[in-house]
């Protein structure tokens, strides 16, 4: 980042939530760069910003959309980088059809279930005859860019009516605000030049979090920002190692290194799950996935895995649906649920409707809670705003909970990996206090005890736990080495001479057993057996890659697609932005930082296609984790709820959309319950009782949930008191006292906070003038780290309880930034008198009846059917998860649950 | 080596007690031969983020006890309220309309402008760089520091908002893109003064000046009398108590927090920042710089802090943001100028920072000659009265 010219930041503070690697910012501001900040609020980003660009929540893919038209209409984008490393040129197939055709939606759409099926929307048969082929196949191209089926052109015309109008109408965003910006990022763009765009939860956490992120990607390889220096989009993750929690996920749907989780019934033997996986038709080194995946059932079950058994394939669980939080949450309501493990979250005050989180807890035979402290999710049965209200009684909850005491970071080693994939390693400095541990240590005891239970077991399904290899060094506390778990997800050879070596690239790993390796993008941290992570030379001492500062995925390459960096040619954009290069004398890409391109391939080169893999890679694929090694303008696969990112409203949106008939996104996972309750949508009755949008966001001082800031003197006294920030002009209207009490009032909740009135809450218009159908949009700013309970220092309540469950369809994360509400001055009642103001808004709204029932506007979900099963099988494609940052991201699960109402005892 | 700031050929109004090489090394000034520079702070708020990490690491390598009321101050983000016994760095959060950025800028081109209230130019009595000066370790000595030879940048003129200097000359001082409203955020600190009030009026020699030039109290010959609370311009220094810190029990929260228990070191003591001179001794930097994550907070030798302070003013000025001014380099303010020098956005007010910070003892020389005039009027008045009875 320090090395970009421009910086927008839009969908993050990063000031405040990332104030470390602020720092770059900062320099590359100090150099001269532009930092434009996008955000509904001013914020403590905004306030060393150059420019402040108010935005409606949830309006994102219009201003994006309207900077893509802007460079198209105008010809500012990078034409040689976008005719080099992009799709372009690739023609689409006869079935796919636009949402501008569609009013809204894309071909292929199952209104039953609320999915697509993506092949239509595949590129045109390299024969051809526009028939649909998989990108793993050649396809049409046409060089000019002129023909209208070629992904250039669908692009222009899909975002031909966002036009700086509709930015104004939509975003609220002035004419003269929107031209600062396009200008900016124009003259920042180019040979010469870069644009960075940094984002976080504010674009993720949305009903179309990945779309926010794909039109940004879309924009950047248009003007030529992916790849080189000080370009691309940052994905800030939102805590420490969350990025290493997706690399060696702890997500559901996904083995490490992106591997997706097999499914039952269309990954039933490893040679179905190899097909789709690692298809050796496409170019990129997906194409090796059989070698990653082998690798990884050999670092597991070792000597048990073998050719014959398919390396042990079958020990691996097989998905029948989703798994999210949320679906667990609503099948522990089920009584579906019998334990639940919470490790580093928490639930009761983190969660999307944080009241179903604790309802849903107290159905639960046991639940183990590791944390430094007695976090809300451990004591919500003796002390929740539940038994506050009377709802629960703690002598009428059988859930048992054990709270473990867990090791902090200083109490560990290990590592972390960052928001850019560095992967840093941590000393240990002292020994836990009293039965503290490590998770290391816990889940190693836990392995081991389980093991001795079933030792003597004779039944099947016990293999894959015996069999697991499970032996690391311990220190005299009994907790693991975790030098010895890195070694192991490196990887090493497992036979031949020399058996039990390091691995020291994943280009190493073989596909018949002869090599382990936990996560192949890890392949390399432990080269020559170093710990390649615990590098700390410091950057005084080497240039500003700083390649021996740590280790980053893959290969300790610090900027992914780097080959993009030279031109057609293999030579340097520019002097001023050069990284890596062809270097004609030794035949092979060199330059500042590891090339990311086969070393040899020459930028002429244009091999068999018909060999796929790594080595069908033109000189000119850039890009090579796509199986077609292009950049993607128009993702065909990969991307569950459109191939071209589409406006549509946030499920509370209190406006129409002016762009379709189709008001929400239609492939949104939506949760019709009772318990889960919407806003009426716009033009309905009732849709004038939550008349405001409330966004969540967090606070420099605390810690997301505050297990790691409320119990602390010296963080808590500096964030006391939950507060909510508005307008003057809303304060006006509302009758709201500055630093006085309100109470505000979700479909879900009603919650009490302090009042900032500030001139940093902007309200925003919304519609023509000229249409005469402008209206204001007030907008409500809630840090959410608070919550009810007896241990912290500091208590108040659970901004969360507020929120609806409404999910990407993509990632299944929750929309966090676009809730309806209404606000009044003053504390909210206690007692059940709570729940009845909740009722009487929801009574008003026409979302319940008389008796208490959901009534037939409440339920909005018109699609009466399951979608996981008929969810098109996905594409694997890219590097990250939730927030792919460059071109196609990974995700692999489409689905939706619809409930009908069933939780009436508990209202 | 040191090169003193502007040596002044006119001396400024309150300028009576300084001399250059008092700026330059106060500890050197009272007779103490010491190989050290004057060290110092750089709180350049113009890239300040209002993180707080500066208090944070400050309370933890000091062990200073939480003392927020755990109530909203009403104050925007800050809820520290400033400086005391237990919070010796303080960050300020202050949001500003059109109309008062319109305002700051103006009052920092007429600082600039307009000179005042003084103008001085640099090359006056600017010593010849390689000179040896006074207090100050002879060349080839080891300092702890980066070298400093020739002073500060070469050309710029001191821009301070106690007293300014010439105009920038040719520098484009057209406004940058000119927002609607701002968020100032700026980390106060002691200002470990060339004059130290509070030093001046110990009386138990609990407070002392270090080899590194910079104020300190000794809390184990300290008394807690409380003379030094009075005798500090700024506010900074005030005497610690011994109550523990504990929810309010009267907010009626949905739940009351937990009452938070932590040790009080030295209560009943004065306490400020030491500027951290345990880590100094040690060869490292203080907590807060060390910690700040965008450098808005610099530790360095004094003199190379306001030379760079003095860069980051023009280089502002040029990028038309005339509101920058230095507070705190000025060797003829009240107090001969501070270790810790900030750079501010608007008026030092603003910030809740005295505009004109006089050093308690300044006028005791003239007191004490007023007095003797006032002894001798009285005297001669008392004479007269018995002369004239005798009639």
């Amino acid at each position: 980042m320090a090395n970009a010219d421009c910086i927008v930041i839009q969908g993050s503070n990063m000031a405040e939530c990332h104030p470390v690697g602020f720092q770059w910012v900062t320099e590359a501001k100090a150099r001269g760069a532009k930092v434009i900040h996008v955000d509904p609020r001013f914020t403590r980003t905004t306030a060393v910003a150059d420019k402040h660009v108010p935005i409606r929540v949830g309006s994102d893919i219009v201003l994006l959309g309207g900077l893509i038209r802007h460079v198209l209409e105008n010809d500012l984008y990078f034409d040689e980088y976008v005719r080099t490393f992009t799709n372009a040129s690739t023609i689409l197939g006869d079935d796919f059809a636009d949402t501008e055709d569609l009013d809204g939606l894309f071909s292929g759409y199952d209104p039953d279930t609320g999915t697509y099926d993506t092949q239509t929307w595949a590129y045109a048969d390299a024969d051809g005859s526009r028939r649909g082929v998989p990108p793993t196949q050649p396809a049409e191209q046409d060089p000019t860019l002129q023909d209208p089926r070629c992904v250039f052109q669908v692009l222009k015309r899909h975002y031909s009516c966002y036009t700086p109008e509709m930015v104004e109408e939509v975003c609220g965003i002035s004419a003269a605000d929107f031209a600062y910006l396009a200008d900016a990022i124009t003259q920042n763009s180019g040979r010469e030049r870069t644009t960075c765009f940094a984002y976080a939860v504010g674009w993720t956490q949305h009903s179309q979090g990945a779309q926010y992120i794909r039109t940004a990607a879309a924009l950047q390889l248009l003007l030529g920002n992916v790849g080189r220096p000080g370009s691309g989009i940052m994905a800030l993750r939102g805590h420490a190692s969350i990025q290493g929690s997706t690399d060696i996920p702890t997500l559901f749907n996904l083995l490490p290194g992106y591997l997706p989780m097999p499914k039952a019934g269309t990954h039933d033997t490893l040679d179905d799950y190899l097909a789709v996986i690692g298809s050796k038709e496409q170019k990129s080194y997906w194409a090796n996935a059989d070698t990653y995946m082998i690798s990884l059932l050999k670092a597991w079950w070792g000597e048990a895995a073998t050719a014959d058994n398919d390396f042990a394939y079958d020990y691996l669980p097989r998905l029948t649906g989703a798994h999210g939080t949320y679906q667990t949450v609503m099948s522990m309501l089920k009584d579906e649920v019998e334990g639940y493990f919470i490790l580093g979250q928490n639930p009761a005050v983190g969660s999307a409707n944080g009241r179903m989180q604790r309802l849903g807890m107290a159905h639960l035979k046991w639940l183990v809670v590791r944390d430094f402290q007695l976090i809300e999710s451990a004591t919500w049965w003796k002390d929740g705003p539940e038994i506050a209200s009377g709802e629960l009684k703690t002598e009428d909850i059988d859930t048992e909970v054990f709270f473990l005491p867990a090791a902090n970071h200083t109490e560990k080693s290990g590592t972390f990996t960052q928001t850019q994939r560095l992967v840093q390693w941590r000393e240990q400095a002292v020994h836990p206090p009293g039965d503290a541990q490590s998770e290391l240590q816990f889940f190693y005891e836990l392995g081991c005890r389980l093991r001795e239970k079933l030792a003597d077991s004779t039944d099947p399904r016990d293999r894959p736990l015996l069999d697991l290899t499970w032996d690391y060094p311990v220190d005299e506390h009994g907790d693991p080495s975790a030098e010895a778990v890195l070694a192991e997800i490196n990887g090493f050879h497992t036979s031949g001479p020399e058996a039990g070596t390091p691995l020291s690239s994943y280009l190493e790993m073989k596909a018949d057993g002869s090599t382990a390796g936990g996560c192949w993008l890890y392949t390399g941290i432990y080269a020559g057996g170093i710990n390649h992570a615990n590098k700390r030379v410091p950057g005084s001492a080497q240039d500003e890659i700083a390649a021996d500062w740590a280790w980053a995925w893959p290969a300790n390459r610090r900027i992914l697609y780097n080959r993009a960096s030279a031109d057609a040619q293999g030579k340097p954009w520019s002097e001023r932005k050069k990284l890596v290069w062809w270097d004609e004398e030794t035949g092979r890409w060199t330059g500042q930082d590891i090339p990311d391109f086969p070393a040899d391939r020459a930028p002429d080169a244009v091999p068999d296609r018909a060999q796929g893999g790594p080595a069908a890679l033109t000189g000119t694929d850039a890009f090579v984790m796509q199986p077609d090694g292009k950049g993607w303008l128009y993702a065909p696969t990969g991307v569950v709820d459109g191939p071209l990112p589409t406006h549509y409203e946030a499920q509370e949106s209190p406006v129409p959309n002016p762009l379709y008939g189709q008001q929400h996104s239609p492939a949104q996972v939506m949760f019709d319950r009772r318990d889960n309750l919407m806003a009426p949508l716009p033009g309905q009755a009732g849709a004038g009782v939550y008349p405001f949008i409330f966004t969540t966001y967090r606070l420099t001082e605390h810690h997301t949930a505050g297990g790691m800031s409320r119990w602390l003197p010296y963080l808590s006294e500096l964030q006391p008191e939950l507060f909510a920030e508005v307008s003057p002009e809303l304060a006006a209207e509302r009758g709201l006292e500055p630093y006085g009490w309100a109470t505000i009032i979700s479909p879900r909740a009603a919650i009490e906070v302090r009042l900032l009135v500030t001139e940093r809450m902007t309200p925003m218009s919304f519609g023509s003038a000229a249409a005469g159908n402008q209206r204001t949009v007030h907008q409500i700013g809630l840090p959410y780290h608070w919550g009810v309970g007896a241990e912290a220092h500091i208590v108040g309540d659970a901004v969360n309880d507020l929120l609806g469950i409404t999910l990407d369809p993509n990632v299944l994360i929750q929309d966090s930034k676009t809730g309806a509400c209404d606000i009044i001055p003053g504390r909210r009642p206690r007692g059940p008198e709570l729940e009845e103001l909740v009722n009487d808004y929801r009574r008003r709204a026409g979302l319940i009846n008389a008796e208490g029932r959901m009534t037939d506007k409440a339920h909005q979900d018109d699609r009466p059917g399951e979608p996981w099963d008929t969810a098109p099988e996905a594409q694997q494609g890219a590097y990250t998860h939730e927030d792919d940052a460059d071109a196609g991201a990974d995700v692999d699960v489409a689905n939706r649950f619809h409930e009908p109402e069933k939780e009436e005892g508990s209202s | 080596m040191t090169a003193p700031m502007t040596a002044p050929a006119e001396q400024h109004p309150n300028a009576a007690t300084s001399t250059p090489n008092d700026t330059a090394d106060p500890a050197g000034a009272t007779g103490w031969e010491h190989t050290h520079e004057r060290k110092g702070f750089f709180t350049d708020t113009s890239i300040c983020i209002g993180c707080k990490a500066c208090e944070v690491a400050c309370k933890e390598w000091n062990r200073n006890p939480a003392d927020g009321s755990l109530e909203l101050l009403g104050s925007s983000y800050d809820n520290t309220g400033g400086l005391g016994a237990n919070t010796w760095r303080h960050v300020a959060f202050i949001e500003q309309d059109a109309e008062q950025i319109a305002a700051a800028r103006a009052s920092g081109r007429r600082l600039v402008n307009l000179g005042m209230p003084t103008l001085r130019t640099r090359d006056v009595d600017t010593p010849t760089p390689g000179a040896p000066t006074p207090g100050a370790p002879t060349p080839g000595a080891p300092t702890s520091g980066a070298p400093t030879a020739g002073g500060p940048a070469a050309g710029g003129p001191p821009v301070d908002a106690l007293a300014a200097a010439e105009t920038l000359g040719d520098a484009d001082l057209t406004p940058p893109d000119t927002p609607e409203f701002r968020w100032l955020m700026a980390s106060d600190v002691c200002k470990h003064c060339t004059h130290a009030g509070c030093l001046d009026v110990c009386p138990t020699g609990a407070l002392f000046r270090t080899e590194f030039g910079t104020v300190v109290v000794q809390a184990d010959v300290c008394n807690g009398c409380g003379t030094c609370v009075a005798g500090c311009p700024f506010g900074v220094i005030e005497r610690r108590d011994d109550g523990t810190i504990n929810p309010p029990t009267e907010r009626e929260s949905p739940a009351a927090g937990k009452p938070i228990e932590q040790d009080v070191p030295h209560p009943r003591t004065a306490n400020k920042c030491t500027l951290c001179y345990d880590r100094l001794v040690a060869g490292d930097q203080p907590a807060c710089a060390k910690t700040c994550p965008t450098t808005s907070i610099k530790f360095g030798d004094r003199a190379d802090m306001v030379a760079t302070a003095e860069q980051r003013v023009r280089d502002l000025h040029a990028q038309g943001m005339t509101e920058a001014r230095l507070y705190g380099a000025n060797p003829n303010d009240g107090v001969g100028g501070t270790g810790s020098v900030f750079l501010l956005l608007d008026e030092p007010e603003v910030y809740g920072l005295p505009p004109d910070p006089r050093v308690a003892t300044k006028d005791l020389p003239q007191m004490f000659a007023t007095a003797g005039i006032a002894a001798a009027g009285m005297i001669a008045a008392t004479a007269l009265a018995f002369l004239g009875g005798r009639k």
